[in-house]
């Protein structure tokens, strides 16, 4: 049983202007030890997701169905109270930007502290040893004394740091990062990446890293779910997703990356269109307005028939009409070179990954 | 902090220096300029049907014939130190600080002023408390059950409350309380030092009348404050660590919100100190406010010269506590 696992999850806002559908059927799993990357455009329904499993969704207009199933219990339909008690505990999160998440009146000891000794029934000498050792173990330097800052005494990677110091209390099973690295300088984003890395091996806990930076999920994710208007556009593992992609905003997304590993032989392709309103989605298939490819499909059927998340080969699976044939055949056009091994990856966060002098290359002009 | 608060007192000497030096000449100066002479001045003081060797005499006495910036200076110096009058024969001595003599008792100001504060402490302090744990709960309350019925009708009524004078709020409150059903009859002041249980029941009519005015605007902006600060991030922080939804909003929300309203809250105060004229007439609240409106009724230059002071005073000492009460609050603002 993986630790966390989510099924045909559906999130309903009702507004104003009508019924926002911010997740529509969701499902995957994550196994303890792993990491799983969620990526897709602004209002996808990554931080909602998110946000829904760690029950901060609740509350009136917000209509949540499906199952969120934490360690096998369903976190849907526990009381309010239950999921508290979990949230912290068990899991936890961590957001985007450290500064305006942490608050501002508090010291960074008494907001750790605060966590654990919600979840902890202990003194404040015990929780302040707590906070000072998870201070220490995510790098803050003399963590006896910068226990006493306030968070606007901290860089922002340090109060990314203490944020995570804080998330880790508990030793959660499952840790939410959302957009862990996006309010950070380039280079602490990959120390903070590095830092979560290092901890999930140390603690063994299933990650999940939400994010539109697809170079973070090369780094950091064994698995990757890419959304699309609040469902599942592909799954499958970092690997397949990265070097055999089966969804067409799969590819827009790639080829709108920067890559270091490629030598540039045209312009970055941006993905035509912006994402869809999550009150009228697109009927069919939601990317279709944005898709190239309706007509290798034939008919009406990209506008009129949703597409199923269907499996493509070893667990990895697309929502797409174009036969896997066809899929593989535009893929193989559309790469930036043949996807051999070890090499399709996209270009780290941190350039480290210049094409090698002897490595054959097509595109290479 | 020490620098702080140091720099602060001389700042506030200084504004203290300029506001009497407006006050000083609005009543000295600018009627000297439109014609007033010395001796017109010194019947003044003198009182009714006076003759003219009392006038001469107040005159030399008040040293009314001096250039202004020497009378100024004796002004202020009497604050100070206090002031020495010739008398003919004797002389009067005035302690600091020392405001001069009202034209209408012929008593010192400061006295009166002192015999009057006590009231308007009482009043301003009572109504303080109840305004600021009424409107803040109301508020709280109201932001959190955000667009319930609750939250509209008392939103509606704070509307009326800070819309609607005192003056008319006030006597409401006394004809349905003190004269229909007589649960607070006889509204007069008794200070506390004479009768506690009298002076509580007495100014409980004036402290509702006052507080309602303060509360609704207060619940007003302690119901924006709290549904900014409800969406914050980190709020939703509190809220991922599982912290009980009670301590979100009371320990993370409510100590963001209030913050800015502490601001707001001793400037309020220090106004008020100077005299709830509105209240203290309705209530006939023998307070600074009464004070003030009989020394303007009057013409009484030194008795307004004094309470303008005083008032200026509260307000200028309400401004430095709250500077410094904000770098308590909160931990971002360095005073230096």
């Amino acid at each position: 049983m993986a630790m966390l696992e989510v099924r045909d999850l559906r999130v309903q806002f009702k507004t104003d202007d009508g019924l926002v559908r911010a997740v529509d059927g969701l499902s995957f799993d994550v196994e303890r030890g792993r990491t799983l990357g969620i990526v897709g455009e602004s209002g996808s329904g990554k931080s909602v997701t998110s946000l829904a499993i760690m029950g901060l969704h609740r509350g009136k207009g917000t209509d949540i169905s499906g199952q969120v199933r934490l360690d096998g219990e369903d976190l849907v339909s526990a009381s309010a109270d239950r999921v508290r008690h979990l949230r912290g505990s068990k899991m936890a999160m961590i957001f985007q930007d450290p500064l305006t998440a942490l608050h501002p009146f508090y010291s960074v000891g008494v907001q750790i502290m605060e966590a654990y000794r919600v979840h902890n029934n202990v003194s404040k000498q015990v929780a302040r040893k707590r906070a000072i050792d998870l201070l220490a173990r995510v790098g803050i330097p003399q963590p006896a004394v910068r226990v006493d800052d306030y968070p606007h005494q901290f860089s922002g990677g340090m109060r990314q740091r203490a944020m995570i110091a804080m998330a880790l209390c508990c030793d959660p099973e499952l840790l939410i990062a959302d957009e862990p690295t996006t309010a950070l300088d380039v280079t602490v984003q990959a120390q903070i990446l590095d830092l979560i890395v290092d901890l999930q091996a140390e603690f063994g806990s299933a990650v999940i890293i939400i994010t539109h930076d697809l170079g973070v999920v090369a780094e950091v994710a064994d698995d990757v779910l890419v959304m699309y208007a609040g469902r599942a556009a592909e799954k499958g593992s970092a690997d397949d997703v990265f070097r055999r992609p089966m969804h067409p905003y799969a590819w827009g997304l790639l080829g709108s990356m920067p890559r270091l590993d490629v030598a540039r032989v045209d312009r970055l392709r941006p993905i035509p269109g912006t994402p869809p309103s999550l009150i009228n989605v697109p009927p069919g298939c939601p990317f279709h307005p944005r898709c190239t490819y309706p007509a290798q499909v034939g008919g009406d059927k990209c506008r009129t028939e949703i597409p199923l998340l269907l499996d493509t080969g070893m667990g990895h699976q697309a929502a797409c009409h174009l036969s896997v044939r066809q899929r593989q055949e535009i893929w193989a056009q559309l790469a930036p070179e043949p996807s051999e091994p070890g090499t399709a990856i996209p270009a780290d966060i941190v350039p480290a990954t210049t094409p090698e002098p002897g490595e054959p290359s097509e595109v290479e002009a | 902090m020490i620098t702080f608060i140091i720099r602060r007192l001389i700042t506030m000497v200084f504004l203290l220096v300029v506001v009497s030096m407006i006050t000083f000449g609005i009543f000295f100066l600018i009627p000297r300029l439109a014609g007033q002479n010395a001796y017109e001045l010194a019947a003044q003081y003198v009182g009714r049907n006076p003759t003219r060797s009392a006038i001469l005499q107040m005159e030399a006495k008040l040293g009314l014939n001096d250039p202004l910036v020497v009378q100024y200076w004796r002004f202020l110096k009497g604050i100070v130190v206090g002031a020495h009058y010739n008398d003919g024969p004797s002389q009067t001595y005035c302690p600091p600080p020392c405001f001069g003599y009202s034209f209408r008792s012929q008593q010192p100001v400061w006295p009166q002023m002192m015999a009057a504060l006590p009231v308007t402490v009482s009043l301003a302090i009572g109504a303080a408390i109840l305004w600021v744990v009424g409107g803040v709960a109301i508020g709280v309350l109201s932001a959190l059950r955000r667009g319930s019925i609750f939250d509209r009708f008392t939103m509606a009524v704070a509307l009326a409350g800070v819309s609607l004078p005192i003056f008319f709020t006030g006597l409401i409150s006394l004809e349905l309380f003190s004269y229909k059903w007589p649960l607070f009859p006889n509204v007069q002041w008794v200070p506390l030092t004479t009768n506690p249980a009298l002076w509580a029941r007495n100014l409980v009519l004036p402290w509702i009348t006052l507080a309602f005015l303060y509360a609704a605007l207060y619940a007003r902006l302690t119901r924006a404050g709290m549904l900014e600060t409800m969406n914050e991030d980190f709020i939703r922080t509190a809220r991922a660590k599982g912290l009980p939804e009670r301590k979100v909003v009371f320990r993370h929300g409510l100590r963001a919100a209030l913050t800015p309203i502490l601001t707001i809250f001793g400037m309020d105060l220090g106004l008020l100190l100077g005299g709830a004229v509105l209240t203290e007439s309705t209530f006939s609240l023998p307070g600074l406010g009464q004070f003030t409106i009989l020394a303007i009724q009057n013409q009484d230059f030194p008795e307004i010269m004094g309470v303008v002071m005083l008032a200026a005073f509260f307000i200028v000492v309400a401004n430095m506590l709250v500077d410094i009460l904000y770098a308590v609050v909160d931990p971002r603002v360095r005073i230096t």
